[in-house]
């Protein structure tokens, strides 16, 4: 049965293409584009089939090779990452359909073949680190993400090769740091397999080495989600990426990361080791507070539109660290949805930014004046994705910030809620800054500028269709995918929550 | 109590969000066909309310489930007597107010009208949602969209005055209610576990579990946490949000904003805390003397105003106290009187702000020493303006009478006799800004210096009849209350009924 | 003491060398002495696992010994950790990568900027956006 082999498709599949696509793209540019969104459909119609499966008969285990776990690697996909998969390969999805039009205006002609192979490896490389149930293999998987983004980030604009390279460095300070880590637990266990290691690990508690090694993972795994104070490479590297690689990373690479850090906390190691050994997630929680407020006061701060949702990301991941260092069902409950939500937020408000700079070139505060006569559907996703981040309802971002407070007040912990309510009076801030830029322009109508001539599809000529001043509609269908991804989810969250994360809560919360 | 399940309550908020849509679609093109779907959504919204009146009358509920988010957490709605008091309120004025805001953009010749008739169909939509939601979540969840689709209306004239205005509006309205009311849902779902309005109040039983200190600050995070209603020291916006047209400030700014605020408070007190809570722990009295407080101070204000509309302003803020006052005495007859209140200040708040905007339309005049014998040029109008000022006041053949007579009848059930002074002073300090502007209208001498309207002065000279109509209507309104109470005094003795459990 | 340090000088030698490649990293302008840095860096870690699948005593790699017929059972203390090891080809795999990505980028800026010191390409970034 094919899909038996759903774990390993999921990356497979992918890689090869991705190879293929830099062979073929040598002599033909044009199939490039659709021989990676083949991947990618094949990546997510696996995620679905793995879902239904684990949502049916359980977690599954996968063999890659044939090599029994603790010495083979093993691929584990229970429904915590299930869903994940599901959300990056999704995000990849849409946002590459998205990249299409995008990409051939702001990145050269001749580099089009090695972007889409790139952008399928980074996929590829997220679905790895989530797939994967092996502690050095996620480490590996890990690297070639990092590596597609590196590069990826630098085919952006002027400023983009530095903001890489300062990414370069500080992206391999954590990869190392995560596989020292591994290091450590490999000596004194002898197993690289996650289940395994959670199996072994307790009766070492008490070592040093232990305590070294969850140390080296956890700020490993904080400088790959940008966690404050480690996220000062985030703001530069996703500001000067190109539109579409800004928006995926932006939605699915600080999410993985959460994800890691779960599984390290959860899953390697036992929640009361991390909880109630160590005052590991306290320390994370005031931490978690302190991004919040720390990443919306930057936002506030900045002019250019991209570069404050870099800020609210940082804020983002703040929110998504407290639910988890809460310890317990409601925090975490709210941190899964937070990290599911947050992905279709980030992908619809970077998606609706690269959309007017497409037309526009404009990406400031300023730059944004009268929008909403020019680009009212644009503007529009842009402002349910705004009001998504503040949370007001019925948008999903209200549902876990929900659950989020209610985990804080559950742990006896009222400034944490006052401080997410706190931040989320600032993100209101600098979004209804925006919107009101966007939706009345006082005393003055700029004059529109002149449409971009040329372009194969008919969107882009005067005159045609209700809205002429709007970008192609192969970038306005995955804006209007992930609006309708705010909507859904908000008012599905409750069958998302009873079928799928609450078997993701683990024991002993 | 039976209870009936239908999709009526979901049906009355759906049919003007799919009115919203269908004015989107049509957009300019074709504005006969726009106001058509708003005056369709419009009258459907108010027959789907008015078909459930029957099965209210006859003492049952009816309810609908949309969405269960989790245990406890439910998008659910419950019509009962109370919320169909406010829904029909609303639904009724939402016609009137869609033929005058016809007859006012276009006399005005205003810009962006489709997404003000868009905005304006939303609010209501998320109006109805509050008035028949079944539990504070799905009251919290409509009362945040209400706020946001308003914004744009208070913006509308996009002058830097509305938009510092409307920058003011969301500030206190999200700020407050993310800040402060967000918080006490969460601390009240913390402490019962669900968020269900229960007719002994949710948090009846909760006491002794919890300490005194904590209900308590709930309490307080509740009432700061509801700015719509308006309740000083967080009434700033309201004066603020004057800056939209007036037909903006007359449905929303007189009935379906404030309402939604006091409307809330209502819910608070009795379905949240409940009576006997807030009696054992004295809270209720400290509300009354906040509103109270509120009451006198809001109508010296408006005694200053020279503005018409800030005037009325400041008299809707008085007037929403009433309604918080009554609540707040926790006695079936001020309870009696505060329901009452919401549909009779509405009638005769939104009269005032439709010969306001009639002014305005007709002369371009907005300050009330610029008024003098307007009474002459426009007598239709400004005898709505009588009619509406009257009911304010409290005067008997109008309906402000009733619930005044009530809250009166309240406050000495409750033995709070300060409160029947306070009603008194206010009943004053009403005819002293009121009267006067009736005065100004009917038997000054119009300026002759005047360049807006040279001709002679005996000549009639009325705002469009799309705007007049409407006016007078609800002016007849006002009249009818006062000699036809039965069926909101039934109404009010079965929404009692249920909290009370005796009747009276 | 000393003994101390000389019985694990292997984990010296790593912490030592990693912290000169930190240093490197965080310390230095120049964009190829970070890249070294990097490199250190991650040599050192390489050197660490390596170090750690060693044995005192004689052990070897492990080869089965004395095929054709005169066949010895496997003893484990006579053989390194392999796996180690083979972790260290794909860490060198990726750190080689890593090396490639960044020295295109070098070149990228070297290209656009004309010089290497970070603080040069900051200052002509201001210029640009002024």
């Amino acid at each position: 049965m094919i899909s038996d082999q759903f774990p390993a498709l999921i990356i497979v599949f992918p890689l090869i293409i991705a190879f293929w696509i830099n062979i073929v793209g040598w002599w033909w540019k044009r199939p490039c584009f659709y021989m990676s969104m083949l991947a990618l459909s094949v990546s997510f119609i696996s995620s679905l089939g793995m879902l239904n499966t684990v949502i049916s008969k359980g977690t599954i285990h996968y063999r890659l090779g044939g090599w029994e776990p603790p010495w083979g690697i093993e691929y584990v996909v229970d429904h915590l990452n299930a869903l994940i998969l599901i959300i990056v390969s999704f995000v990849g999805l849409v946002v590459g359909i998205y990249s299409k039009k995008s990409i051939e205006k702001e990145i050269s002609e001749s580099k089009i073949p090695q972007f889409y192979s790139i952008y399928t490896l980074l996929v590829m490389g997220l679905l790895g680190m989530t797939v994967t149930g092996d502690a050095f293999n996620l480490y590996v998987l890990l690297e070639i993400a990092s590596l597609a983004g590196y590069a990826l980030i630098a085919l952006g604009e002027d400023g983009a090769p530095l903001a890489s390279f300062n990414y370069v460095i500080m992206g391999t300070i954590g990869a190392c740091f995560y596989l020292l880590g591994v290091g450590y637990l490999y000596i004194v266990t002898g197993s690289l397999n996650m289940a395994d290691l959670s199996q072994l690990l307790p009766n070492l508690y008490h070592s040093k080495v232990v305590l070294v090694a969850f140390a080296f993972l956890m700020v490993g795994v904080a400088i790959k989600m940008a966690f404050f104070p480690l996220h000062i490479w985030l703001p530069d590297a996703y500001t000067h990426a190109p539109s579409s690689v800004s928006a995926f990373v932006a939605a699915t690479m600080t999410k993985v990361g959460a994800y890691v850090m779960i599984r390290v906390m959860f899953t390697i190691f036992k929640p009361y080791f991390s909880i109630e050994m160590l005052p590991a997630t306290t320390i994370l929680c005031w931490i978690a507070v302190a991004a919040m407020i720390y990443g919306c006061i930057l936002a506030i701060a900045q002019n250019d539109i991209k570069r404050m949702l870099c800020y609210i990301i940082i804020a983002e991941v703040g929110y998504i660290v407290m639910g988890i260092s809460v310890g317990n069902r409601m925090g975490f409950t709210g941190a899964v949805l937070h990290i599911m939500n947050d992905a279709f937020m980030m992908a619809c408000l970077f998606l609706a930014v690269g959309a007017v700079y497409y037309k526009t070139g404009a990406r400031t505060i300023s730059g944004y004046k009268a929008l909403f006569k020019k680009m009212p559907l644009t503007s529009g996703s842009f402002a349910i994705g705004a009001l998504s981040v503040i949370g007001i309802p019925p948008t999903c971002g209200f549902f876990s910030k929900w659950y989020l407070v209610l985990g804080a007040i559950n742990a006896q912990q009222w400034a944490f809620a006052v401080a997410l309510l706190v931040s989320s009076l600032l993100s209101a801030v600098v979004f209804f800054r925006i919107l009101q830029n966007m939706f009345f322009s006082p005393n003055e109508n700029p004059p529109i500028p002149p449409l971009e001539k040329g372009g194969e599809g008919g969107f882009e000529k005067q005159g045609k269709g209700i809205f002429p001043h709007e970008a192609p509609a192969s970038m306005l269908i995955p804006i209007f995918i992930t609006v309708a991804g705010i909507l859904l989810l908000g008012v599905y969250s409750g069958q998302i929550i009873s079928t799928i994360i609450q078997f993701t809560v683990p024991e002993g919360f | 109590m039976e209870i009936i399940y239908s999709s009526r309550p979901a049906l009355a908020i759906l049919v003007s969000l799919i009115g919203a849509f269908l004015i989107l679609l049509t957009g300019e093109r074709s504005r006969n066909l726009r106001e058509f779907w708003t005056i369709a959504a419009a009258v459907l919204k108010f027959s789907i309310v008015v078909s459930m009146v029957p099965y209210i009358l006859d003492g049952k509920i009816i309810e609908y489930t949309v969405l269960s988010i989790s245990p406890g957490l439910l998008i659910q709605f419950r019509v009962d007597a109370l919320g169909i008091i406010f829904g029909l309120t609303a639904s009724f004025l939402w016609i009137v107010t869609s033929f005058y805001s016809i007859g006012y953009v276009r006399s005005l010749k205003e810009h962006a009208q489709t997404r003000y008739f868009i905005c304006f169909a939303i609010a209501l939509s998320a109006t109805m949602g509050v008035a028949f939601s079944a539990n504070m979540f799905t009251t919290f969840l409509f009362y945040e969209i209400i706020t946001v689709c308003t914004f744009p209306l208070v913006a509308h004239k996009e002058t830097p005055e509305a938009i510092r205005g409307a920058r003011k509006y969301l500030t206190y309205l999200l700020g407050t209610s993310i800040a402060f009311q967000l918080l006490a849902v969460f601390m009240t779902y913390h402490v019962a576990g669900t968020l269900d309005f229960q007719y002994e109040g949710l948090l009846g039983g909760a006491r002794g579990s919890v300490s005194d200190t904590l209900l308590t600050v709930m309490f307080l995070l509740y009432m700061a946490g509801i700015t719509k209603a308006a309740m000083m020291p967080l009434h700033g916006w309201l004066p603020a949000a004057m800056v939209a047209p007036t037909p903006v400030s007359a449905l929303l700014h007189a009935v379906a904003v404030v309402k939604t605020g006091v409307f809330v408070v209502v819910k608070v007190v009795l379905h949240i805390f409940g009576i006997n809570l807030l009696t054992q722990l004295g809270l209720g009295t400290v509300l009354a003397y906040f509103a109270s407080f509120t009451i006198i101070v809001a109508s010296v204000i408006a005694l200053t105003q020279d503005n018409l509309k800030l005037r009325l302003a400041y008299s809707t803020v008085s007037q929403l106290s009433y309604v918080i006052l009554g609540v707040a005495l926790l006695t079936p007859s001020a309870i009696t009187g505060s329901i009452m209140h919401i549909t009779i200040h509405a009638f005769g708040k939104i009269t005032l702000f439709f010969t306001a905007g009639a002014i305005y339309v007709a002369t371009h005049k907005t300050k009330i020493s610029e008024l003098d014998g307007i009474g002459r040029q426009m007598p239709f109008t400004m005898g709505a303006f009588t009619l509406g000022a009257l009911s304010m006041i409290g005067i008997p053949p109008l309906g402000g009478f009733i619930s005044k007579w009530y809250l009166a009848l309240g406050a000495i059930e409750a033995n709070q006799f300060p409160i029947i002074l306070v009603l008194a002073t206010s009943t004053i300090l009403n005819a002293c800004y009121f009267l006067p502007i009736i005065y100004t209208a009917f038997f000054k001498e119009p300026s002759l210096d005047h360049h807006h309207n040279p001709g002679p002065k005996s000549k009639i000279q009325e705002a469009p009849a799309l705007m007049v109509v409407p006016l007078v209507l609800t002016a007849i309104g006002a009249i009818i209350l006062f000699f036809a109470p039965t069926f909101f005094l039934d109404m009010t003795r079965i929404a009692l009924h249920s909290v009370i459990g005796g009747g009276n | 003491m000393i003994e101390y340090i000389i019985a694990k000088y292997n984990y010296w030698v790593y912490i030592v060398l990693m912290m000169i490649g930190f240093y490197a990293m965080i310390g230095k302008r120049n964009l190829v002495k970070k890249l070294l840095g990097m490199n250190i860096f991650q040599w050192a870690i390489i050197l660490y696992y390596v170090s750690t699948a060693s044995k005192k005593g004689g052990a070897t790699i492990p080869i089965v010994m004395g095929a054709h017929g005169h066949y010895e059972p496997a003893q484990a203390i006579q053989y390194l950790n392999p796996l180690p090891h083979c972790l260290m080809l794909t860490a060198i795999v990726v750190g080689v990568s890593t090396t490639g990505v960044a020295l295109a980028l070098i070149i990228m800026i070297h290209r656009r900027y004309k010089t290497l010191e970070e603080d040069e390409i900051l200052e002509s970034l201001e210029a640009f956006k002024k």
